[in-house]
């Protein structure tokens, strides 16, 4: 377990304790920690002298500020048009059988966690997804398996 | 392109020297900048084509000290992936489009607001950033730029969302009036621009409002990036001449098969093929803010559209009862006609809710959600009903 | 002055107006939901849009501006249409089980709905595609997902009146919900049961909880004796929900509807205001005493009221190293639920296992503190059913009683009599006037300086007020406060009252005695109080408060005659080891989300 008090003040020293500092350091431990626990939260908020509530309301409406569980790699699947018609579903199922979990799901080694997401500007290379934020395009299933087994090496 | 009249044009990957253009941006007033800009026709490249020396000039008009300048690099709809291109290949001339930004309406800060979507890209547009600030250092002009990075958001390109989410809030477009030229980031008079705006203004400072004006008709001056996907050979990023036909445009990149262009992204108007002649892509006809997307007759207009509303529905902010319920009706609307639960003429009062929208939600992202409604539903009952 | 047109009719206003005010100039009736008086504007509900000529989109006349040549529609057929829409947009995502639902008849949506979106539905049912939750953890209300229409108004309400946000928008799109912090019962997060957002809520998502039917319950046991309480503030707002205007005293027919109503005993919570006030001035003098007599490090100054269970709940959630200065005393509500098992119970030889104290309260914090484990003092539960004001005409209208036709009545005794001091504890400043009233004559013997008793600096609706007063010829035993300024400071709202707190915190303010409560306007603007409660309203009631205080015989706690008869009688002198045991509390430090 990390010291949740210490990351945010480290990070509040770095952006500021001002409101408009709330995404960077909310930003800041994501990438460090993968989520938002309810711990991190209220440090958050009571660092930044704000309601614990806020710092919920406002993480929650951005899909990549999670304050669910999530595993050290994050698979986001574009499930937007072009990705859709260039057979993302293969992909997707190529990712759910490998890691044998479901859209929404952590492995229990909590290394993945398998997610959709809205477009991610790679329509041209479709279909595309990202693992934090890596993007990898024009995917396969065998390409996909590839790079996962890439990620379970490490 | 000959063949297919399309005129290619390099103009926002032109490399030039920053100094150079910089340098002759010091040398003019503010007003002869945004005079150049305002003679230059040049509308957002974002997609909503407001006329950028219009921006420039009200904000510029604002009295207070404190001002911003925030290029929207919040580049978020389906289709659209230039302005990733733009910043991966010339970043500095978009730090330079801001710098000279900063001096039409006397401000000394930028942002740059970059979807979470391209944080991979961070590393290296600091990097470039940094070098840009020690251009600017050693040619004595007090502007400095910071990078906020988004964090999926779709709505957060709306220029109002955009600055709420810069001060920490949760991305929900404000009322207007007040406009970001009078209250926009922080409160303070702002000038917000698409990424491929800034650039473009830039290269019209360097070459002219009069050579710009050359390219393009009336209503849509100059060029533009278009991001080409879809059912087509060749997809990728193109910057072409304004003023061409769906039907110019479909026979340079479309597969032979093609039966629809969504011009404009999940926002934007789909164009049927029987109009692919006589509809003009630009303010004239099809606006865009550059994502053309092609289908061709394997495609299930049906499946097109539900995917856009399932979109709609997610990214909707939700405070406003027009975009929140009305996307969440038009998307279990056309599922129960598909599956014959309701009658199919339960499309017309569709077809009136997407007006309802169009009226009265809070932001052009509700009221933009009709223009595929209407426009796919229009062009392609049947594949909604059967 | 800008110029515009409304439906063809000219209106002059000044800039900054919004097209929604300058309609209401001309007595134009534009509807709205999200927008109210108390709160900044949102703009989100949509279904106040007109039409402005030329404009592209319809424009929401809550949040726009008038500009010079404005042309208005606020009836055109686009408008109609698209507020129809609306409408029926927002019924698709609310569960309309109307005739069960507790705001049936005072629900906003439902009204609209009557109007504008009357026989079948246009829209899909929406409700069952929400994993709606209802959260009844809240001893105070209930909070029900399935009825909200996402206006924020609660929201706004938490942050701008009493700057706590204990709920807040969260999720986005079709998910967005008014949430707590990472949607834990309201019970468990810092929401201080106020009631605000419940006075404000436009439907049924918001309620309080009600505890009617318990009461009816206990009223028609015949094993059961049932006392109630009516606290200051019910008496000049009970009439607006009985077809009254806002700022009617209708003392004397709450009293008789109430014996009507089949209350074995019709009491005052008035009586321990003035107790309260006996008990709380001592408190003080006792502080003073051992801080500049005895110079103990261990007293806290200022000291606060206590009165207040959403201020204390406030100050336990978000500034616990505050907690000593609270008074220790506790509320009238529970000074007299105390006193009702014991020495009410002991006097009218009534076994108080089988008393029900019940009391009426603009309040649904009242709801709460009465469930605090603390409020046992008397070997039961004290105050056993706490009722809203609303509560109570809910009640009277289901006894069919014609509350215009009855006759005035006086409070039953013991227990019943009370002072104009403890009258003005319903309007914010009061508690603090009515101390001064008692506590100055203690100490030198003679009435407050100020004309007619009426110390009017802690007076008014202004968020903040300060004081101060000079004593001077003291008694013998209180020299030690000779010359000494009294500086004293009342704050209601809660966002007021962290203004002041963050300036105490960072040692920027200075006083001996400060009055919060957590409503805007104090008990008058409470969350149980009728809807709808504005600045305009709660001036009305302030005034009848203060009216009522001017009416009565007796205008210092300390003079009222039951006050001096359960000193004697029972509890002996102000601050005694029995009046700690019944009459004080202690507080707990709280989680700050």
């Amino acid at each position: 377990m990390y010291n949740v008090g210490n990351l945010v003040k480290e990070l509040a020293e770095k952006h500021g304790r001002r409101r408009d500092s709330l995404i960077p350091i909310l930003q800041g431990i994501v990438e460090k920690h993968n989520y938002l626990t309810d711990e991190a939260m209220v440090e958050v908020a009571k660092e930044l002298d704000i309601s614990a509530a806020e710092v919920y309301g406002t993480a929650s409406f951005y899909s990549f500020l999670d304050t669910e569980p999530r595993g050290k790699y994050v698979i986001r699947v574009c499930k937007t048009i072009t990705c859709m018609m260039k057979g993302k579903n293969d992909i997707l199922q190529t990712l759910e059988d490998m890691l044998k979990i479901k859209i929404g799901e952590t492995t229990p080694d909590r290394m993945f966690t398998l997610l959709e997401t809205n477009c991610i500007g790679w329509c041209h290379k479709a279909p595309a997804m990202l693992i934090n934020e890596i993007p990898y395009t024009e995917l396969t299933p065998e390409k996909v398996v590839e790079i996962l087994k890439s990620y379970m090496k490490k | 392109m000959a063949e297919t009249g399309l005129n290619k044009v390099d103009l926002i990957f032109e490399q030039v020297n920053p100094k150079d253009v910089l340098k002759k941006a010091y040398e003019m007033t503010s007003e002869e900048i945004i005079k150049e800009i305002l003679e230059s026709g040049l509308k957002g490249r974002g997609g909503a084509g407001f006329p950028t020396g219009l921006k420039w000039k009200y904000t510029a008009a604002e009295k207070d000290p404190e001002k911003y300048v925030v290029c929207n690099a919040d580049e978020g709809e389906p289709g659209t992936f230039k302005d990733r291109e733009i910043l991966d290949r010339v970043a500095y001339k978009v730090y330079c489009g801001m710098a000279i930004a900063g001096l039409a309406i006397g401000a000394k800060q930028g942002y740059v607001y970059l979807r979470g979507e391209y944080k991979f890209l961070l590393p290296k547009l600091l990097k470039e950033l940094e070098s840009f600030h020690k251009i600017l250092a050693e040619t004595g002009y007090d502007f400095r730029i910071t990078y906020r990075l988004g964090s999926g958001a779709y709505i957060c390109g709306e220029e109002s969302a955009l600055f709420e989410s810069i001060q920490g809030e949760r991305g929900e477009p404000r009322n207007k009036p007040p406009y970001p030229t009078v209250s926009g980031l922080f409160f303070k008079p702002t000038v917000i621009n698409n990424v491929e705006t800034l650039v473009t203004a830039m290269m019209i400072i360097h070459h002219g409002a009069e050579a710009y004006r050359k390219l393009g008709t009336k209503d849509s001056r100059g060029s533009k990036v278009f991001s080409v996907s879809g059912d087509t050979p060749i997809p990728g990023i193109y910057e072409l001449e304004l003023g061409m036909t769906v039907q110019q445009f479909v026979n340079e990149f479309g597969d032979g098969d093609t039966k629809a262009v969504q011009v404009g992204g999940a926002s934007g108007f789909c164009v049927p093929r029987k109009r692919f002649a006589d509809t003009i892509i630009g303010f004239e006809g099809v606006p865009t803010g550059g994502s053309m997307k092609l289908f061709n007759s394997s495609r299930s207009m049906y499946n097109v559209l539900h995917n856009y509303l399932e979109f709609f529905t997610e990214e909707s902010c939700g405070q406003c009862t027009p975009c929140r319920v009305g996307c969440q009706q038009l998307l279990k609307g056309i599922e129960k006609v598909k599956k014959g639960e309701v009658k199919s003429s339960y499309l017309n009062e569709l077809m009136k809710l997407a007006d309802t929208m169009k009226l009265a939600s809070k932001c052009g992202l509700g009221q933009s959600v009709g223009n595929a409604f209407k426009t796919i539903v229009e062009n392609f009952r049947e594949e909604i009903i059967y | 002055m800008v110029n515009l047109t409304i439906n063809g009719q000219k209106v002059s206003v000044e800039p900054g107006t919004t097209v929604l005010e300058a309609a209401k100039k001309l007595n134009i009736n534009i509807p709205t939901l999200c927008n109210h008086p108390d709160l900044c504007v949102a703009g989100n509900c949509r279904v106040c849009v007109v039409e402005q000529e030329g404009a592209r989109t319809l424009i929401a006349s809550c949040a726009t501006p008038v500009s010079e040549g404005m042309k208005i529609q606020t009836n055109s057929l686009k408008v109609r249409n698209a507020r129809k829409h609306i409408v029926e947009l927002l019924l698709s995502e609310h569960r309309s089980d109307c005739t069960k639902c507790y705001k049936n008849q005072k629900c906003e949506l439902q009204a609209l709905a009557n109007e504008f979106a009357f026989g079948e539905s246009i829209f899909l049912d929406l409700v069952e595609d929400h994993p709606y939750t209802i959260d009844r953890s809240s001893p105070s209300f209930i909070k029900d997902d399935s009825k909200c229409i996402r206006c924020q108004r609660c929201v706004r309400t938490c942050s701008e009146l009493q700057f706590i946000s204990a709920v807040a928008v969260a999720n986005k799109g079709k998910h967005q919900k008014i949430s707590s912090f990472h949607d834990k019962p309201m019970s468990h997060v810092v929401c201080t049961n106020c009631g605000q957002c419940v006075n404000r809520c436009p439907t049924g998502a918001l309620v309080e909880k009600t505890y009617i039917d318990y009461v009816w319950d206990a009223i028609y046991d015949p094993e059961k004796h049932v006392v109630v309480q009516t606290a200051p503030a019910v008496r000049v707002a009970l009439g607006e929900d009985l077809g009254y205007d806002p700022g009617e005293r209708v003392t004397g027919k709450l009293i008789t509807a109430l014996r009507q109503l089949g209350f074995d005993s019709v009491l005052d919570t008035d009586f321990t205001a003035d107790l309260t006030i006996m008990e709380e001035g001592t408190e003080l003098l006792t502080r003073l005493k051992k801080i500049l007599v005895e110079g103990d490090k261990k007293t806290k100054l200022p000291m606060f009221t206590s009165c207040s269970p959403g201020w204390i709940k406030f100050i336990e959630h978000k500034y616990p190293e505050f907690l000593p200065n609270l008074s220790t005393c506790k509320s009238p509500q529970q000074m007299f639920g105390a006193l009702v098992k014991t020495y009410y119970a002991q006097k009218r030889k009534l076994d108080p296992a089988k008393v029900v104290s019940v009391s009426i309260m603009p309040c649904t914090a009242k709801k709460y503190e009465a469930d605090r484990p603390e409020m046992r003092a008397s070997g039961y539960k004290d105050v056993d059913y706490v009722l809203t004001t609303r509560e109570l005409a809910i009640m009277i209208k289901q006894a069919g009683i014609d509350f215009r036709a009855l006759e005035p009545s006086h409070y039953d005794s013991i227990m019943g009599e009370s002072t104009g001091a403890a009258v003005i504890f319903g309007a914010t400043g009061g508690v603090m006037e009515a101390a001064l009233r008692t506590a100055y004559e203690i100490v030198t013997g003679r009435e407050v300086p100020f004309k007619n008793l009426n110390i009017t600096p802690v007076r008014g609706l202004e968020g903040v007020k300060e004081a101060s007063v000079k004593i001077e010829g003291c008694l013998n035993e209180w020299k030690f406060l000779e010359g000494i300024e009294l500086r004293v400071a009342v704050a209601h709202g809660l966002a007021n009252a962290n203004r002041l707190m963050r300036k105490l915190r960072k040692g920027e303010a200075d006083y001996h005695f400060i009055e919060i409560m957590a409503c805007p306007g104090g008990c008058i603007g409470g969350g149980g109080q009728p809807i709808p409660t504005n600045e305009e309203i709660r001036k009305k009631r302030v005034a009848a408060i203060y009216e009522e205080d001017e009416h009565m015989i007796f205008r210092k706690s300390h003079e009222n005659p039951e006050i001096i008869g359960v000193y004697k009688e029972f509890l002996g002198k102000p601050n005694s080891h029995k009046a700690h045991e019944l009459l004080h509390t202690h507080y707990t430090e709280r989680e700050s989300y």
